[in-house]
């Protein structure tokens, strides 16, 4: 059962590698970047189920890792989405820049 | 076969299918949309992995949290397009295509050839776990065995939202965050949600947080449940928005991390060790580091969706 999320963790990590290197579009980008790590959490997950003994359902050693990880790759797609929305403010339908330095 | 097993297929096929529509989509309001579905089948997929906290997590972070924050900048995003929208040319998809299967293939052929029986960590887990007086392993692990990666995690929260911070313009520095006249045009429907729900999510989140220590739980996903309350009152304008100079909000922020380095050094002393806690004490220690961590938590998340300070400070 665990071999089938598994296989969709390997074609998660796959989907979102593709879409991070054609994509034009910086925030697709970082949709597609959540994605591929995604896959690894699944791809942990799917270890930590395999490494059930009686009375648990799963590691918990892997499961607290992919908690700390989900919260921390949540931390750098705001700090990506930051930056982006940075940039379109001092390239896009803002004033460009003039001078020396940003508006 | 079985119907766990047609569920499981069935799961993991719309897992799969809204991720290439994540990734195919030609407006970026629908691949947002997609991936909030996606973050709440992901959760799905982690009940069926047998991890709840992790599902519970996911749920909040990444169908919620992250969904209110991707929206916010799809939204800002549209209109002026200045990113030509030019896909690489058919060659190169070719071989980036490629390379993409090659790597999920690889990683298949691991997962299929994974060692029998498979390594784990659980007994150990479970036979030291009286000694922290939790009942929930993953509980143990993040805040007893494994400590160190979650004091850290906390302190990278803080660090990435200095770096939000740091994106504001020199003269909105100290300022509000958030776009000016948003909460004037909150429509009536948002404002009674945000009436209704925050009194039951507080409770909820508090018994998260309680619970934690035995059952599936704990600081993280009630601290985005927090979170999630307040993003949804200073959206109906509800609750004004903090300036980020507010020292009230700046000691919200560090506590979660300070009280637990604090105990985590008091340990050198009472047990010997850095973050080791003394025997007796260890399941109080643990509620009170994560009682302290539930509020950084939910200040830090906001503050990230919120962004950078754009208004200045009055």
């Amino acid at each position: 059962m665990s071999q089938l999320f598994g296989l969709a963790a390997a074609a998660l990590v796959g989907l979102g590698l593709y879409g991070l290197i054609v994509h034009p579009e910086p925030l697709r980008k970082i949709l597609a970047f959540n994605l591929l790590g995604s896959g690894v959490f699944v791809l942990f997950g799917v270890i930590a189920r395999r490494g059930a003994v009686v009375g648990t359902g799963a590691d918990p050693v892997p499961q607290a890792i992919v908690i700390t990880a989900i919260i921390v790759a949540f931390a750098a797609s705001a700090l990506a989405i930051g930056l982006l929305l940075r940039l379109r403010q001092t390239t896009g339908d803002a004033a460009p820049p003039t001078g020396d330095g940003p508006p | 076969m079985s119907v766990a097993w047609a569920f499981d297929a069935i799961l993991a096929g719309t897992v799969l299918g809204v991720a290439a529509w994540i990734v195919v989509a030609r407006e970026t309001f629908a691949a947002v949309a997609g991936f909030i579905a996606y973050g709440l089948l992901l959760a799905l997929v982690w009940v069926r992995l047998a991890a709840p906290d992790v599902a519970l997590t996911e749920a909040a972070i990444g169908g919620g949290v992250t969904g209110v924050l991707l929206l916010g900048a799809a939204a800002r995003l549209r209109g002026g397009a200045t990113v030509p929208d030019v896909w690489p040319a058919a060659p190169l998809r070719l071989v980036a295509g490629a390379l993409c299967t090659v790597i999920a293939a690889a990683l298949a052929a691991v997962v299929l050839l994974l060692p029998e029986p498979a390594p784990t960590l659980a007994p150990q887990a479970a036979a030291a776990l009286p000694a922290t007086g939790l009942g929930n392993p993953v509980t143990g692990v993040l805040m007893a065995y494994r400590a160190l990666d979650t004091l850290l995690e906390k302190v990278v929260l803080v660090l990435a939202l200095i770096g939000v911070w740091s994106l504001a313009q020199d003269a909105s520095w100290g300022g509000v965050p958030g776009p000016q006249g948003r909460a004037a045009r909150a429509p009536d429907a948002l404002v009674f949600l945000a009436r209704l729900l925050p009194p039951v999510g507080i409770v909820v989140a508090v018994y998260l947080l309680w619970l934690g220590a035995d059952e599936p739980g704990g600081a993280f996903q009630g601290g985005a449940l927090l979170a999630a309350m307040w993003i949804l009152m200073m959206m109906a304008g509800l609750a004004a928005s903090p300036a980020v100079s507010d020292r009230r909000l700046r000691l919200a922020l560090v506590v979660g991390p300070a009280v637990f380095l604090a105990i985590g050094l008091a340990g050198f002393f009472s047990a010997g060790a850095f973050l080791a806690y003394p025997e007796p004490w260890a399941k109080p220690l643990i509620v009170l580091v994560e009682a302290a961590k539930i509020v950084s938590v939910a200040a830090a998340l906001a503050l990230l969706v919120a962004g950078p300070p754009q208004r200045s400070p009055r």
